[in-house]
């Protein structure tokens, strides 16, 4: 095509096919929902190379953890990964419970598992819906969020708060489930199964949705091993690693339940292994009910447990007891465990170090997704624009998580 | 069970071995760790095949001064250890373990970001969590947790007040 004359010293024309496109994707892209920032190298609209960058969200977690008291890092814990508060507190709780050397009530341990399992649930809700809806299917995210606000609710009547639940304490949980729970479960589950059937139908056999999915992202197994992937990522590559089932914490090697797998280990396999989780949450929820023990939810250890209210204000020993606790912190002997948990996201794990006085040491987080997105310039290098955004979802990166 | 079977295959590499609460901590050879990883990973009785975590510990007080932490994992056996390597606060460096394990790029690199250790090899050693223009480690014990450094500069609105123009 002839140029125009006046035209003709401002444009040189050039080959596009072999131009690389430099492209920076947000920080603050409509699609992901979290704030990273990909700096991306394009020939056309295939990636070629692909820089994360990641901390827009760091808050500081360790450093904060370590000037308070052990109690005190609950409030930040909750922030982590802000989908499922529940796993985090657990995680933490535990973590120091090895440290200290005890043991919480039997009660407290299913009480801990059955609101872990719903928070994964709800973890998984948000990914899910959210990743659907950045592909277009807004029905799905409005299903899940109905689903997860009622399960939030079950939350709320448990600890008091829909997120920021701060719940667990250093041997036992501030509050026991309700009377009326197995009944509210019952009746959330019961609408639960409608929605999960429901969404199952608009996308597991959606031809639009298997196309934007499957084969985009994949990941062998030596490579999800190598990167180390957990939780759905790595299982969705065939991997059978669940920290429940190797490493058993609270009361899992009780239950039953299955861990689902995928075998191409791409976006379409992390997506059907959440969605199976689901189900298998539900079915570990229903087991921990049925066999749910009496008791108190806390332990009774002075040095560990504030004392009752009534304690407090009417004898000197339980507001020396008080004062003690709250001013000094607990004291943790001095030493350092690693405690994992199994969170939505993978392998949550709290490496922990005290000093032997009341405040920690050194809390250190090993944040599953930020392994992931790790991975995230592995698995996007060859595929096309918009498969950034299916990928970046299975990954479910969560900024507090990741970025601390 | 594995402090044996590690003490038995490894001589000096080894300068200390613990197990506390049910968990095996060594403390190796800087010098020699990098062979020694290559053997956790790849040595069938040990099959270290995931690196769950890169962190380090700052003891101001003590000599050496930092304490690179690693906790490895073994899908295929089930067993976990934690290696622990002694740094030297003036030049605290180790050897990078990226070319065992590809989690190693982003975790010596937050590692590197929080406490300035140096991983000699890393291909691409970048300050990961905060921006390239921040200045210190902020998770050595000497960072005060109360000190700013913004970027963009921060107006106390009590101090100064956002006036209208009117």
């Amino acid at each position: 095509m002839a140029l125009p004359a006046r035209w003709k010293d401002k444009i040189v024309p050039s080959d596009p096919s072999d131009e690389i496109m430099e492209l920076q994707m947000g920080p603050s892209h409509p699609t992901t929902h979290g704030t990273i920032k990909l700096n991306l190298k394009l020939d056309g609209e295939r990636i070629v190379d692909c820089d994360v960058e990641v901390g827009f969200l760091h808050r500081g977690f360790e450093k904060m953890c370590e000037q308070g008291t052990w109690t005190q890092c609950f409030p930040y814990t909750d922030r982590l990964n802000y989908a499922s508060p529940c796993i985090n507190n657990v995680g933490f709780a535990l973590a120091v419970e090895r440290l200290l050397g005890i043991d919480t009530t039997e009660r407290c341990k299913y009480v801990r598992l059955i609101m872990s399992e719903v928070s994964r649930i709800t973890d998984h809700m948000t990914c899910l819906g959210a990743g659907a809806m950045e592909m277009g299917a807004q029905t799905v995210l409005f299903y899940m969020m109905e689903a997860r606000e009622f399960l939030y609710d079950l939350i709320e009547a448990v600890t008091g708060a829909r997120v920021t639940v701060t719940w667990c304490r250093v041997g036992g949980v501030t509050h026991d489930l309700p009377a009326d729970f197995t009944d509210r479960i019952k009746s959330s589950f019961a609408r639960l199964d409608q929605v999960l059937a429901d969404c199952d139908k608009l996308l597991s056999r959606n031809r639009i949705f298997i196309d934007r999915m499957a084969g985009i992202g994949k990941l062998s197994k030596q490579e999800a091993i190598s990167y180390g992937l957990s939780g759905p990522l790595l299982r969705a590559a065939g991997v059978s690693y669940d920290v429940r089932k190797a490493h058993p914490y609270l009361v899992y090697d009780r239950m039953e339940f299955e861990v689902p797998t995928g075998d191409r280990g791409d976006n379409y396999d992390r997506f059907n292994v959440r969605f199976q989780e689901m189900y298998q949450s539900k079915r570990i929820i229903e087991q921990a009910l049925a066999t749910l023990p009496e008791g108190p939810v806390m332990i009774t250890d002075p040095g560990v447990v504030l004392p009752e209210k009534q304690k407090v204000y009417n004898s000197i020993e339980g507001l020396m007891n008080h004062f003690k606790l709250i001013m000094e912190g607990i004291h943790v002997p001095a030493g350092e465990v690693y405690q994992a948990v199994e969170a939505a996201n993978g392998e949550l794990g709290f490496y922990i170090v005290s000093d032997g006085s009341g405040r920690p040491y050194r809390v250190r987080v090993r944040p599953p997704c930020f392994l992931g997105m790790g991975a995230l310039n592995k698995m996007l290098i060859g595929h096309m624009i918009p498969d950034i955004i299916t990928t970046f979802d299975m990954i479910n990166m969560v900024g507090g998580e990741c970025d601390r | 069970m594995l402090i044996e079977k590690l003490k038995a295959r490894f001589g000096g590499e080894i300068l200390d071995a613990q197990n506390a609460r049910d968990e095996e901590t060594f403390t190796i050879d800087r010098e020699r760790a990098y062979d020694f990883f290559r053997a956790l990973r790849d040595e069938p009785d040990f099959d270290f095949n995931f690196l769950t975590d890169v962190t380090a510990v700052d003891w101001p007080e003590r000599k050496p001064r930092f304490e690179v932490v690693y906790q490895l994992n073994s899908l295929t056996r089930g067993h976990r250890i934690r290696v622990k390597i002694g740094v030297d606060g003036a030049d605290p460096w180790v050897h990078s373990v990226v070319g065992l394990w590809g989690a190693a790029d982003w975790l010596e690199r937050e590692c590197f970001d929080m406490f300035g250790i140096v991983f000699k090899g890393h291909p691409d050693l970048r300050r990961i969590l905060m921006y390239d223009s921040f200045e210190g480690h902020p998770l050595r014990k000497d960072y005060h947790y109360n000190k700013r450094q913004p970027i963009v500069p921060e107006i106390d609105p009590v101090v100064n007040p956002i006036r209208s123009s009117r």
